[in-house]
């Protein structure tokens, strides 16, 4: 019930993240969801993508150090209280976020949000016991 | 009117200064053969037996030392006294792993003192002077001699240290400091200081002897016109004694080597061939009054030229001009030695790729050293804080080995330049070196 983020490094030098994206686009990958964590010198770039095992190998053919984290996606209605609700899940139960981000695809009043945690699969099991529902690898792909 | 603290011997004739290198120097051969193994093992391996050596002409029949073997004869082997007769250690500027270790009897410190009581009485130094000294204390030669110069000399003393830069300044101003010791970049940087303060008219200082570091012509002028003093330089290293070994006189046109004590020799770096005056090459020194800690033929690996033209100042000791370079990779930092090896040795201990390059710069005159790494898969993380806490780790190890903060600078992998033969390692931004 987990999916596969990449990080990948980068210098903080301009131009660096539009290398990235040039060569993402020119392989045709196709990103869900992009988020950018940054510290004085070097930035980190999450990424979910559809295709995984293609992102990976043309971002190493690129020369970029990655990294591959299974991370959760969880589906969530697109209203107000929905993720607050996710959150207090998580924090009633001890379950320490270190990062997350949100995403939206073309499924009408539905958001998704990567949470990056710990324990997965305490997560998942707390989460699924409020009716909250992560969603697997595959399903990701088929949004 | 030129000052001089021993004139009699700063303004000897070249035969009686030359009298006085070989006398000293076939004594203190005979003394390293007797008392220092390596150096009995050294000749022998040459080829050469104190016999030999009858006068400085005989010099170039010794063979050199390097800093590897002083670092191979850590801590003691070097010694030609019995340490019961050694009263002081000094030790090479925050260096692990290159470290060099220097014992001085009393009377070696008596010579020592001398030779900075010499630069500081050609820098105008007298009894009445208020010497401030913000050279380091400590195990860092620079503190300790410029103070047992002023001592001699007769100035008061004000042994400040390095930092603290508002009180160094309030003494300045309270006290009346005549005469300023200390780094160049430190000079610059109390220039700067002063002049934000608005405190130019409240110092007194009149000269300044600053040292251990590169410096040009124009943070000369600069200094001198920020504070209104006239700026001489001064040379010397841990190895030789510290300070002092040469310093500046009002011609501020090259140092005077204190040839009663050292004999200088400038040779060709890759042939050892000793080299005419006026030629550039490495200086080579020979101590020949040095008791505990005598080396003879010691490559400082400093280039520079030597000149016995007659100099304005009366001195008649042989004239060396600033460091132009080194033959060897070593750098000057802050005041501190550092090799480019030492940065490689923890960047494999840290598990970090072989790949890096060191960028060295001067900004507002204090020297920069920032390492850059490229990034490797075992290194990186997905979290923020692993990968923060890791360059972290790296600085503080890197910080362990030199002695000083070098910036950590991670990038992606193959963006350091990578070249056929030998890698640039080192780009030195800080042009301190004038070509002559």
């Amino acid at each position: 019930m987990t999916v596969k983020q990449i990080s990948v490094f980068l210098e903080n030098k301009p131009g660096r993240l539009s290398e990235l994206t040039e060569v993402l686009s020119q392989n045709n990958i196709d990103m869900r969801a992009l988020s950018l964590a940054e510290a004085a010198d070097f930035g980190i770039v999450r990424l979910i993508v559809d295709d995984i095992y293609s992102a990976s190998t043309v971002l190493k053919d690129a020369d970029y150090i990655i990294s591959i984290t299974k991370v959760l996606a969880v589906e969530m209605p697109d209203e107000p209280g929905a993720l607050s609700k996710a959150i207090s899940v998580l924090g009633d139960n001890d379950v320490n976020i270190e990062y997350m981000y949100a995403f939206t695809t073309r499924k009408k009043g539905i958001a998704y949000m990567i949470f990056r945690v710990e324990d997965n699969e305490k997560a998942i099991r707390v989460l699924q016991q409020n009716g909250i529902r992560p969603v697997c690898q595959d399903e990701l792909q088929s949004l | 009117m030129e000052r001089y603290y021993q004139p009699e011997i700063e303004c000897a004739s070249r035969d009686q200064i030359r009298q006085w290198q070989s006398e000293r120097l076939v004594k203190q051969v005979r003394n390293v053969w007797d008392n220092v193994p390596m150096y009995r093992k050294r000749m022998e391996e040459t080829g050469v037996s104190p016999e030999d050596i009858q006068s400085v002409d005989d010099l170039y029949k010794l063979p050199f030392i390097t800093k590897d073997d002083l670092r191979d004869e850590y801590p003691y082997g070097l010694l030609a006294r019995p340490l019961n007769e050694c009263v002081r250690i000094q030790s090479t500027s925050g260096t692990t792993g290159r470290r060099v270790v220097a014992f001085y009897t009393q009377h070696d410190i008596d010579l020592w003192e001398d030779c900075c009581a010499r630069a500081i009485t050609a820098a105008g130094g007298t009894k009445d002077d208020i010497c401030h000294v913000s050279y380091g204390y400590g195990l860092f030669t620079g503190g300790p001699g410029l103070n047992g110069g002023s001592h001699k000399v007769g100035c008061l003393t004000l042994p400040m240290s390095s930092g603290n830069t508002d009180r160094q300044i309030q003494f300045m101003t309270d006290l009346g400091s005549t005469i300023l010791c200390c780094t160049p970049s430190y000079a610059a940087y109390l220039a700067e200081s002063i002049h934000e303060k608005g405190l130019q008219d409240q110092i007194k200082l009149k000269s300044g002897i600053f040292g251990a570091e590169a410096w040009t012509e124009e943070m000369r002028r600069d200094v001198e016109e920020k504070l209104g003093i006239k700026a001489y330089d001064i040379y010397g290293l841990t190895e030789i004694s510290g300070p002092g070994v040469a310093f500046e006189c009002s011609a501020q046109d090259g140092m005077h080597i204190n040839e009663d004590h050292f004999i200088a020799e400038v040779i060709n770096p890759k042939t050892g061939e000793v080299l005419p005056d006026g030629e550039k090459g490495e200086l080579v020194f020979t101590s020949i009054t040095k008791e505990a800690f005598p080396l003879l033929r010691y490559r400082t690996r400093d280039i520079c030229i030597l000149s016995r033209e007659k100099c304005a100042c009366g001195r008649t000791h042989v004239k060396m001009t600033k460091p132009l370079g080194r033959s060897d990779d070593m750098l000057i930092i802050k005041g501190v030695n550092v090799f480019p090896s030492q940065i490689e040795t923890v960047l494999m201990n840290k598990g970090y790729a072989a790949n890096y390059q060191i960028i060295v710069d001067r900004v507002n005159n204090s020297d920069t050293i920032e390492v850059q790494v490229e990034m490797t898969p075992e290194m990186f993380s997905d979290s923020l804080s692993v990968v923060a806490n890791k360059e972290k780790e790296l600085v503080a190890a890197l910080k362990a080995m030199l002695g000083i903060y070098a910036k950590v600078k991670l990038v992606n992998p193959k963006t350091i330049a990578r070249s056929e033969g030998k890698a640039v390692r080192v780009i030195d931004k800080r042009n301190l070196y004038q070509n002559k």
